[in-house]
């Protein structure tokens, strides 16, 4: 890539960084040059956001119809997966999908539900509640 | 410490190895001399792993490699500790930076409040120098930012032990025990780190790795649309692009960044015919971002059609072949 040739397309990086990028100069050496962004990976960028708001959005729609429990939500919504969920809360992965049941949910205690909103960064009745 | 020179790079490791070994004295590095001597370039394709329910792709070796390849082979030791405390973590980190020992550290982005919302994603293998503390906070050279920053002991401890894939629990690296690092040292390790690049990208035998693995993920592409359907198979097209392009990779997949090492080598080494593969891989670089264009082309809907998926699988058995002639002639240069 030549130097002239670098993207400078505004992005999400705009006010915090621009990125070093490494470019060709008019004698072919190259060097490193600054960067705001380039149009064809901020486009990439939103289109993961906006799929992660349809499977949050789609996660919230099971709890409210009594498919799911709130733990599925939260996981959506903060980016989660099993593995990330049962390094943070110290649960198998096994027992968090049992959680995600409504059923097995409505009988966890207090302190396991605790322990979900902490991790969660939601109040306990928030969390129980699903006060979303 | 007012006397911290921060140095911005395209890599965090890469920047944290050229940083920690410039402060002992080891002037000559630079950032593609680093991600050349840790032989950084690669290609892998790992199927049945899933990254954000898309497909697990990386463009560059396994995370914490290049510093250790470029500390052993310079003779540097180097002192790493993990915890399963955060208070002896904590107390660890202090006592480092109080002795005015600036330090790197392995972190989660997820909590990493200095970053836009946009790139928090649970990645673990981020990493940083903290190089002193003011008050409560920590003073923190994160080398992919423009300037210093800084972290607050909370949120220092938060992205310090973050969970999941490559949890860091509370890593934490610097060198301790710098040698004489003489010229005929530095040419031995530029030759060892293309020699070791060479065996990564053509010698591996599994067809996920390497060249080879750029080819694999050229297959998949071009069933991807009959398998999940256009506005899917979009999305992991894009979550191709983001590996190879977002911030870290200096453009083209770290291709840009590793042909710059090899016009840096050609210097060092006085060998001319390294000009000419550093050429054949900013070839491959222009290519990488030929195909991340047609692939936007498919996740902004302009373009959706089988003959398109196929455009990109093209494209990328395009740059396997470039990538692996290159690789194959730099495997005949006699180097020293």
């Amino acid at each position: 890539m030549k130097k002239e040739e670098l993207p400078q397309d505004k992005s999400a990086l705009d006010n915090f960084t621009r990125e070093v990028c490494y470019v060709k100069n008019k004698d072919g050496k190259y060097v490193t040059d600054l960067s705001e962004g380039w149009e064809v990976k901020s486009v990439a960028l939103d289109n993961a956001w906006e799929e992660i708001e349809r499977r949050t959005e789609e996660a919230k729609q099971k709890v409210l119809n009594g498919e799911a429990s709130p733990v599925l939500y939260f996981l959506e919504l903060k980016l989660m997966d099993l593995p990330v969920l049962a390094g943070y809360t110290g649960f198998m992965r096994w027992q968090i999908k049992r959680h995600m049941k409504p059923s097995v949910f409505k009988k966890l205690s207090t302190k396991k539900l605790q322990n979900y909103a902490d991790v969660f960064e939601v109040s306990l009745e928030d969390f129980k509640n699903f006060n979303v | 410490m007012t006397d911290f020179k921060h140095i911005q790079t395209a890599h965090c490791e890469n920047g944290v190895t050229v940083n920690l070994l410039q402060q002992q004295g080891l002037d000559f590095l630079t950032e593609p001399l680093a991600f050349g001597i840790g032989s950084g370039l690669f290609y892998i394709h790992i199927p049945f792993l899933k990254v954000n329910a898309g497909p697990a792709i990386s463009f560059r070796s396994m995370p914490g490699a290049i510093f250790k390849r470029t500390c052993k082979v310079l003779d540097v030791k180097v002192e790493r500790k993990k915890f399963k405390s955060k208070e002896v973590a904590q107390q660890f980190l202090d006592a480092k930076v109080d002795a005015g020992i600036s330090v790197g550290c392995q972190v989660g982005v997820f909590h990493l409040n200095y970053f836009p919302k946009e790139y928090r994603f649970h990645f673990n293998a981020h990493n940083l120098i903290v190089f002193g503390r003011d008050g409560d906070d920590y003073l923190v050279s994160d080398p992919v930012m423009e300037t210093t920053t800084r972290l607050s002991r909370e949120a220092m401890e938060k992205v310090r032990f973050a969970k999941g894939a490559l949890a860091p629990k509370g890593h934490i690296y610097y060198p301790v025990n710098v040698g004489e690092v003489t010229d005929e040292m530095i040419r031995k390790a530029i030759a060892k780190g293309i020699n070791r690049n060479v065996r990564d990208m053509l010698r591996i035998p599994t067809k996920i790795a390497g060249v080879r693995g750029i080819n694999y993920t050229a297959s998949k592409v071009r069933k991807w649309r009959d398998q999940v359907g256009p506005r899917q198979g979009g999305l992991f097209l894009g979550q191709i692009v983001r590996m190879q392009e977002e911030i870290g990779t200096g453009g083209g997949g770290f291709r840009f960044l590793y042909a710059a090492f090899l016009e840096q080598a050609s210097e060092r080494l006085g060998n001319d015919k390294l000009i000419g593969i550093s050429e054949q891989i900013t070839k491959s670089g222009d290519l990488w971002r030929d195909s991340a264009l047609q692939m936007a082309g498919i996740y902004k809907g302009r373009i959706t059609e089988q003959k398109d998926f196929d455009h990109c699988a093209d494209i990328m058995n395009e740059i396997a072949a470039v990538e692996k002639q290159a690789f194959q002639e730099l495997s005949k240069i006699k180097l020293i």
